[in-house]
């Protein structure tokens, strides 16, 4: 149990990091991290630090167990299974196969023209952005294991409720003739070596760290604010765990908005030490990552603007109640 | 010979232009070099990642950024 407690705040939480920054900020810079300054400052290297770490040590693993789960071969797993327990895999899957949001059109065409179910396809269009592996391991370092998987847990219900609903709604006449009539062909599939799968992985690390090192940025000098210059009042006056329409706020606002999760994770970092319901911060995150602009503009070459609208509808609603819920129960969390 | 990119114009797709239009030019090679950005015609060839590279209407590699060594060896 102590290995265990060591283990997960010195590599998870990496303790030696958080003191290493603050002798910097203290010895070199002569600042205390009790102060305004010295304290932003504090929680902007140790943060980003941090994040950068685990990124890199995580992108490389989860690289690797995904490199067994292209998304052909996740097609062709989904082609098997019918009604709620293919939602349920779908969602699962999500998890695991590399997805990028440009490549979103292209699996979107692929799943459907293959037959898959719009529900289905829906359940893992929805999991895909929301849950990640690194996700979990971020959110474990930044609050705790439970929080983690309760995070997981509700992202996964959501994608499987959401892609649920579109599969009951019969929606299949709002997806673009040309997505049935297009004829797939199967593209042959070749053993990837150990070193393949290694080379890859080491790829993977440097194309994600340099797709989101500026979000990272802009999303930890965010919490740094929220952290260190933002009075708690004001705060809580908009975002207080009392206030009902908190959920509401940080959800509509948060949509418009895209971030990848690791930009996400220090804004709700510091929302929650601010004394956000865990709910409310877990909203934002969800509502950031899941829906986005530029992704829904490139779905919309694929379907009708109603299907978008519904999906759009569904996981807005979605996220605000796994808030409310989160916030309800999240005592147990803590 | 025919070579066919296809992306919708995100930067792994260009630098996919690149390379291939670098192991083109070493091998000195005759070959046309086109750019397939449009979604319908991607769907075509079942590529579910992008970028992707054709060579002869045959789908070689999808959803990676080869390097200009790896496209020329898929050339020779």
């Amino acid at each position: 149990m102590f290995i265990f407690q060591w283990l997960n705040y010195q590599l998870l939480k990496m303790q030696w990091l958080s003191d290493l920054a603050q002798k910097f900020v203290e010895q070199v810079m002569g600042l205390s991290v009790q102060d305004r300054l010295g304290g932003s400052i504090h929680f902007f290297l140790y943060d980003v630090a941090k994040i950068f770490i685990l990124l890199s040590v995580l992108i490389f693993t989860i690289s690797y167990v995904q490199s067994f789960f292209p998304p052909e071969r996740t097609k062709k797993i989904l082609g098997g299974y019918k009604g709620i327990t293919g939602n349920i895999i779908g969602a699962l899957l999500g998890t695991v196969t590399p997805f990028c949001s440009c490549s979103s059109i292209p699996l979107f065409i692929g799943f459907t023209s293959a037959g898959l179910p719009l529900g289905i396809t829906f359940s893992f269009l929805i999991s895909s952005p929301l849950v990640d592996l690194a996700s979990i391991l971020l959110l474990a370092s930044i609050f705790n294991w439970k929080i983690a998987f309760a995070y997981v847990v509700a992202g996964l219900i959501l994608a499987v409720i959401g892609g649920t609903f579109i599969g009951k709604a019969k929606l299949e006449k709002y997806v673009e003739s040309f997505v049935y009539s297009n004829t797939m062909i199967d593209i042959e599939q070749y053993e990837l070596t150990v070193r393949d799968r290694l080379d890859y992985a080491k790829e993977q690390v440097f194309n994600i760290v340099k797709r989101v090192w500026l979000y990272i940025l802009i999303g930890v000098g965010i919490g740094a604010v929220i952290h260190n210059w933002i009075p708690e009042n004001v705060i809580s006056a908009v975002l207080g765990r009392d206030k009902w329409y908190s959920v509401l706020v940080v959800s509509l606002v948060g949509v418009p908005m895209y971030a990848d999760i690791f930009g996400t994770l220090p804004v709700a970092e510091a929302l929650v030490y601010k004394g956000v319901g865990i709910g409310t911060a877990l909203s934002f995150m969800m509502a950031v990552t899941a829906l986005s602009l530029p992704s829904l503009i490139m779905l919309k070459t694929a379907v009708k603007i109603r299907l978008l609208a519904i999906f759009f509808a569904v996981v807005t609603i979605g996220i605000i109640i796994l808030g409310y819920a989160f916030n309800a129960f999240g005592y147990l969390l803590m | 010979m025919i070579i066919k990119i296809l992306g919708t114009g995100c930067a792994n797709c260009n630098k996919l232009e690149q390379n291939t239009r670098r192991a083109v030019e070493e091998l000195g090679l005759a070959a046309t070099i086109e750019k397939v950005q449009d979604m319908k015609a991607i769907a075509r060839y079942g590529v579910m990642r992008i970028p992707a590279l054709v060579i002869d209407e045959e789908v070689k590699v999808v959803g990676k950024v080869l390097k200009v060594d790896e496209i020329k060896t898929l050339l020779k």
